[in-house]
């Protein structure tokens, strides 16, 4: 027998799993909208450390010439984007969901000691429930960065008739340049995300599939066969250490 | 994870109940995969997947009908932020064989039906001056000045409120090249304009010399140079990008 328990409410599953591709999606017609004017860099004055994006880049990934296709994709599939992102963050809220994943008073500077230790550089990690302090904090940031997306995306689509939210951006410029790094940090998350999920491991992975997570042997109680009813100890045993 | 979720179960359960999510799971992959494919492989209306197609509509009738208030104004800047070189972009209806001196605009009152407008004629009515941020469909933009007649005034001097009332106007460059067509809330929009003016100049040629419209409350592609025919429609006229795969609308 093992002790299992449930991680991911179903809900939560089906708004991840149509996040992915719908994201995929937005981000590469994105890419195709944005080589149209293709005008970002890192540099200052006539050095370019970084152009967006290297020719090599838009060659692989076929992105020239290809704005109406891009625009007809980004133009259908937000809807898409906007209502599994709103739905989503009802449902934290109405659900309670919220307050596993919400950071609060502690977030802040417990996640420096799990970014510590994810680094090898120091041992055990503080108390948590669903989610580690760094967690709460990146899937927080994420919510953020969706809304922000929607919402420099309204002000570029419609900067006339959304003229109060396109000022409040900094103006028509602005919202496209903020539009386009939110989307260069939705990127780095994806990155990162990978690689922890990676790193967490089978059983992590599996929960956000079939909804739950196998409990290490070793954390069981000592009478955990027989007590089921009985745990009190509010700290739960860790799943797993990096388990983003 | 809360307390009250936690479950004793067999490996063998364990195993079934992994099986079970990851046929799902990998079924619902294969339903996204195919229903990419087949969403790429729908014949074409205008040059985009007809649902595509479908959609952009649905979204044109939102912001035509529903979103768009003709109160909106674009955004106005002073006459001296105003940048003096202006980007041309695009060359089509802006063919060499243009005659200016025999050029008229031809104004479709009904089938059969056609009023000639001299360019005097249109520098004699109220001249209105609009500095704004143009926006190309591309990305770009540009605060530019223009001036011209507002495109309501010209309708009521002319009289043409009543085929004004129509959905649409087409406006079409004299050789037939390129040609847009836009919604009467556009149209009317206190901000359209039949330019004739850039930068306090005549228009240069390639900006449209000697009419041009500018409409802040669309993309650059509906800001057709050198009109040379105007008509009115309860059915959309024809659109030179629209039939490239580009939104109809294109509104801002």
């Amino acid at each position: 027998m093992k002790r299992i328990v449930k991680k991911h409410p179903l809900a939560i599953r089906w708004f991840h799993w149509i996040n992915f591709p719908v994201i995929a999606i937005m981000i590469w017609s994105g890419l195709l909208i944005y080589w149209a004017n293709d005008v970002y860099r890192i540099g200052w004055g006539e050095t370019t450390i970084l152009k967006f994006f290297p020719d090599s880049f838009n060659k692989a990934l076929n992105l020239p010439f290809r704005l109406a296709e891009g625009m007809s994709f980004h133009f259908v599939f937000m809807w898409l984007f906007a209502i599994n992102g709103l739905l989503y963050v009802l449902y934290l809220i109405f659900s309670g969901e919220w307050r596993l994943i919400f950071p609060n008073k502690k977030s802040l500077k417990e996640s420096i000691l799990v970014i510590l230790h994810d680094l090898h550089l120091r041992k055990g990690l503080p108390p948590q429930k669903k989610y580690n302090a760094a967690q709460r904090i990146a899937y927080t940031g994420v919510i953020v960065l969706g809304l922000g997306s929607l919402i420099t995306g309204i002000a570029i689509y419609k900067p006339v008739q959304f003229k109060i939210i396109c000022a409040l951006l900094g103006g028509y410029e602005w919202a496209r340049a903020e539009h386009f790094i939110l989307t260069i940090l939705f990127s780095l998350f994806f990155v990162v995300h990978i690689v922890q999920v990676i790193l967490a491991g089978w059983n992590n992975f599996r929960a956000m599939v079939a909804g739950f997570e196998v409990m290490k042997p070793a954390a069981m109680a000592p009478h955990a066969e027989e007590s089921e009813d009985t745990l009190q100890d509010p700290v739960l045993p860790q799943p797993n250490s990096v388990n983003i | 994870m809360s307390i009250g979720n936690e479950k004793l179960v067999s490996e063998k359960e364990i195993k079934t109940r992994t099986i079970r999510s990851f046929v799902i799971f990998f079924l619902l992959i294969t339903a996204a995969v195919f229903g990419w494919k087949w969403l790429n492989k729908q014949p074409e209306d205008n040059g985009i997947p007809k649902p595509l197609r479908a959609v952009l509509n649905t979204n044109e009738s939102l912001f035509r009908q529903v979103i768009f208030d003709e109160n909106n104004l674009s955004k106005v800047y002073p006459t001296a932020v105003a940048i003096p070189k202006v980007r041309v972009n695009g060359e089509y209806g802006m063919g060499d064989n243009f005659d200016a001196a025999t050029w008229k605009l031809q104004v479709v009152r009904s089938a059969g039906d056609t009023l000639l407008i001299t360019l005097d004629e249109i520098k004699a009515l109220p001249k209105t001056a609009i500095v704004f941020d143009f926006k190309c469909i591309e990305g770009w933009s540009q605060v530019t000045h223009w001036a011209g007649v507002k495109f309501s005034d010209f309708v009521t001097h002319f009289k043409l409120s009543e085929q004004a009332a129509s959905q649409y106007a087409g406006l079409i460059t004299p050789d037939k090249e390129y040609y847009v067509g836009i919604d009467r809330k556009s149209m009317m929009h206190s901000q359209t304009i039949l330019c004739y003016e850039m930068n306090g100049k005549p228009l240069p040629m390639d900006q449209g010399y000697p009419l041009r419209l500018i409409i802040p409350v669309k993309y650059g592609i509906k800001h057709l140079k050198r009109i040379g025919t105007i008509s009115f429609s309860n059915q959309r006229p024809p659109d030179y990008w629209f039939e490239r795969g580009y939104d109809y609308y294109a509104g801002l």
